[in-house]
């Protein structure tokens, strides 16, 4: 079709497309072109064709960048409202479209259209929703009418075979943040002038913040029909309109101005410099007087999840990496996790480590049964096994290393919080390898415990059996 | 310089913050999810975006739409989850749109589990999508490497405009260890000859449709120079012991740290071993590989999969001159120190 008065917003030649630059893709009668003219007019009236970024879909709209003279996004077929809310929500000031057709929005899309409209994305959904799909032929589209012949329904469009035409409007409209949904129709004059104030009224809603606005405009197909254009209009304002009535569907954008609005703010390394300062808790290392770093522990802390023995582990690492060593800690993981036992290596190192796993510790602490059984025999000839001997009733076997069992568990009771075992067997663990002053172990662990209340009896803790072990 | 013991899957965000990458898209997965959570506290906070998409799908189209203005960002996911991605990952690179996408590689096929694999190596590296692309793939080895190559990752996207990938695993995902944060540096690109911002000087088009053939062809030429410029000048690697090894085990990510021990191990008995870790998977160290076999004696590509992913392109590289062997392990069976050894003994 040609467009006459073509409004600014549109290209002056569309040179992008090739062959006639003069005139559109479209087929004669197709309400692709009445809608762009629509479009590219309030862009005009609205000055918005500058800040303007449209998201052509996959289909007959997919050539969208022909005609306006804004930014363009190309998107993958459904995805045009992702691609939307990648674009809005870096970019709020813009005034982003996405103009789908009915296969792209309410078949392959039909996830993107809803969360994005739930999200209320500050953005304006056109519709295009003409009953079939134009650009691969003339198949059935979601919102094909029962009955309707189609080149995938031969026999006309079956409920029992193929569902009933999908009611997006409708659906959207059940969605509290789709503040805006009309349902328009490219018929006669006064037709077309109730599409353009809808169409203006949803950029407008963008524009003021209020949020997703989803016009879905009935509009015809001659070509795929097999209709003329005049019989096409007929069809759909005889036939469509009776699954798809024209009208307003919901509009509750009042009181929504601004809110909608979702600043992004701009990259300032300083602040993120700032930023990342804070979150860092082990900002300088403890004091290294008379501490040594340690290196070559390969270590396992084992034992019911809940008891703390994981953080046991994180804590001894922590430790080793104030006192300048290379260190690494991980969770059990795999086939490892079975049987009852929570598990994590340590690596300490003072050059590179390089396995993170501890495959043959020369430091084994266990807090149950099952996790004695199951790694001293992996452990290293010469290494150390502590153990809370509270819970462990068999002891170890191995004559080969060297075993420290004590009473974390009742220990603990005692001072009034089970939770602190874990503390007590580090404590043990320091005086039995002499690893470090336990000054430096007691500041350590003052940076290192999160919840300050607690500081001081995990301090009592730690002495408790930093004691034991070095009366051994 | 400030330390943190963090996680590697911490870290990438770390990184990315460093970079200048404050916009994240999303969807829960194990083992990746720890990145997302670490963007959702970390990006708000900056004035940032975090979406949780309502699919993968969603999630790399919405970096799409990002990317397309220019602005750094990014999405992570796990194997399953990739595989959703490619069609926009093919979308991205067709429309040579920068961003940095993380898969954190757990076991397949199908739904597999949630242990750490290495069999994403095909679909990452060779483009997993439709057309004629490359990803940018870069293998961490450590919470640091996490957050460097993160880092990096951003800066080869934008340099090339084409999307990068970090290929981790649950291990290093998982591991804790002292990360340097990096001081944040303002993004030295400037895309604004390409990238569509809203404003009246950059009404440009984010596509990669080209009806015409011709015109596809020569999009796809451009694409294939550039993919050779990488090709010449990103390759990076390391490696450990080779210069008299006569055996050199091939390994990236968490098997790369095994191996290393493995040979510490080796060489106390007197086995000349040694290790070449690609960290870009994609573009692959193959000349280094095509060096070190005229003087090694044979390779040993070690990988957490059942058939051997990468030792393809070992053997590519070797082009007949050594033996190339491969043994692997997937479903979360992992290698250990000594049977590594054993394997060394066995093809030396
Ligand atoms: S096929 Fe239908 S929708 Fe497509 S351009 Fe022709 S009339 Fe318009």
């Amino acid at each position: 079709m040609k467009i006459y008065e073509k409004p600014a917003a549109f290209y002056d030649e569309f040179s992008r497309k090739g062959g006639n630059v003069k005139t559109t893709h479209y087929c004669p009668g197709c309400g692709h072109g009445n809608i762009h003219k629509l479009i590219a007019e309030a862009l005009d009236d609205m000055h918005l064709t500058e800040k303007t970024i449209f998201v052509s879909p996959v289909g007959c709209s997919v050539f969208g960048y022909y005609y306006f003279n804004t930014g363009h996004f190309q998107a993958s077929h459904g995805r045009a409202p992702a691609v939307a809310t990648g674009i809005k929500r870096a970019n709020p000031g813009s005034i982003v479209i996405s103009y789908q057709g009915d296969g792209d929005l309410a078949a392959i899309g039909t996830a993107e259209t809803l969360h994005a409209a739930n999200r209320g994305e500050n953005i304006t959904v056109i519709f295009v929703n003409n009953a079939i799909y134009g650009m691969t032929g003339g198949q059935m589209a979601p919102t094909t009418l029962l009955g309707q012949v189609t080149k995938t329904t031969p026999l006309g469009r079956q409920e029992d075979l193929h569902g009933n035409p999908v009611r997006m409007a409708e659906i959207i409209a059940t969605l509290p943040t789709a503040h805006y949904v009309e349902r328009v129709m490219i018929g006669d004059a006064k037709d077309i002038a109730q599409a353009r104030k809808a169409i203006r009224k949803g950029l407008q809603n963008q524009i003021d913040g209020k949020g997703y606005s989803f016009i879905e405009i009935l509009s015809p197909c001659p070509t795929n029909w097999g209709m003329t254009p005049v019989d096409a209009k007929k069809w759909l304002k005889e036939k469509m309109t009776q699954i798809f009535p024209v009208g307003l569907l919901k509009d509750t954008t009042e009181g929504q101005e601004g809110k909608w609005y979702r600043q992004f703010a701009d990259f300032v390394p300083e602040k993120t410099d700032a930023y990342l300062e804070q979150l860092v808790d082990v900002g300088h290392l403890a004091s290294l007087d008379g501490v040594s770093a340690p290196d070559g522990l390969q270590c396992k802390f084992a034992g019911f999840g809940g008891q703390g023995i994981l953080t046991l582990g994180l804590m001894f690492a922590q430790l080793a990496m104030r006192a300048g060593s290379k260190v690494s800690w991980i969770p059990s993981y795999g086939p490892e996790m079975r049987g009852g036992t929570a598990n994590c290596s340590v690596n300490i190192a003072q050059k590179r480590i390089g396995s993170p796993l501890a495959e043959t510790p020369n430091l084994l602490v266990v807090m149950n049964q099952p996790s004695l059984e199951a790694f001293e025999a992996s452990m290293q000839p010469g290494g150390l096994l502590i153990y809370d001997s509270s819970i462990v009733e068999k002891a170890p076997q191995r004559k080969d290393i060297r075993v420290v069992g004590l009473k974390a568990s009742d220990m603990a009771t005692e001072l009034g919080n089970s939770k602190v075992a874990n503390v007590i067997l580090l404590g043990a663990i320091i005086a039995a390898l002499d690893l470090y002053p336990i000054e430096f172990v007691k500041e350590s662990l003052k940076g290192i415990i999160k919840k300050k209340a607690l500081i001081d009896i995990n301090l009592e803790a730690l002495i408790k059996g930093y004691e034991m072990a070095a009366r051994r | 310089m400030t330390t943190q013991l963090m996680k590697g899957n911490d870290a990438v965000i770390i990184g990315a913050l460093a970079a200048g990458c404050r916009v994240y898209f999303g969807y829960p997965i194990t083992p990746a999810s720890e990145i997302a959570h670490a963007a959702a506290r970390h990006f708000p906070a900056l004035g940032g975006v975090f979406v949780q998409a309502e699919s993968e799908v969603a999630a790399i189209n919405m970096v799409y739409g990002t990317a397309g203005m220019g602005v750094r960002c990014m999405t992570a996911s796990s194997s399953p989850g990739f595989s959703l991605k490619q069609e926009g990952l093919s979308y991205c690179a067709g429309a040579e749109l920068p961003c940095v996408v993380i898969d954190v590689n757990r076991g397949g096929p199908g739904l597999g589990n949630i242990a750490p694999e290495q069999s994403d190596y095909f679909q990452v590296t060779k483009g997993g999508g439709h057309g004629s692309y490359r990803l940018i793939t870069l293998a961490p080895n450590s919470a640091q490497e996490m957050c460097d190559l993160t880092f990096l990752a951003f800066d080869l996207a934008d340099q090339y405009r084409t999307p990068a990938c970090l290929l981790a695993d649950g291990v290093i995902g998982q591991m804790m260890e002292a990360v340097d944060v990096p001081k944040a540096r303002p993004v030295p690109f400037d895309h604004s000859d390409w990238a569509v911002r809203g404003t009246p000087e950059t009404r440009h088009l984010i596509t990669s449709i080209y009806l015409e053939a011709d015109a596809l062809e020569a999009h796809n030429l451009k694409l294939a120079q550039k993919y050779q410029r990488i090709t010449e000048n990103e390759v990076r690697f390391e490696e450990y012991c080779t210069e008299d090894a006569d055996l050199i085990v091939v390994a990236y990510g968490v098997v790369s740290r095994l191996a290393s021990s493995a040979i510490d191990l080796a060489r106390q008995q007197g086995l000349k071993v040694g290790l070449l870790r690609p960290i870009t998977l994609w573009p692959f160290p193959s000349q280094k590989i095509a060096q070190l076999a005229e003087t090694t004696k044979v390779f040993l590509s070690l990988e957490l999969n059942s058939m051997g992913q990468m030792v393809e392109d070992v053997r590519l590289a070797v082009n007949g001159k050594k033996p190339v062997y491969f043994v692997g392990h997937c479903g979360g069976k992992n290698f250990g120190c000594q049977e590594i050894v054993d394997l060394m003994k066995k093809y030396l």
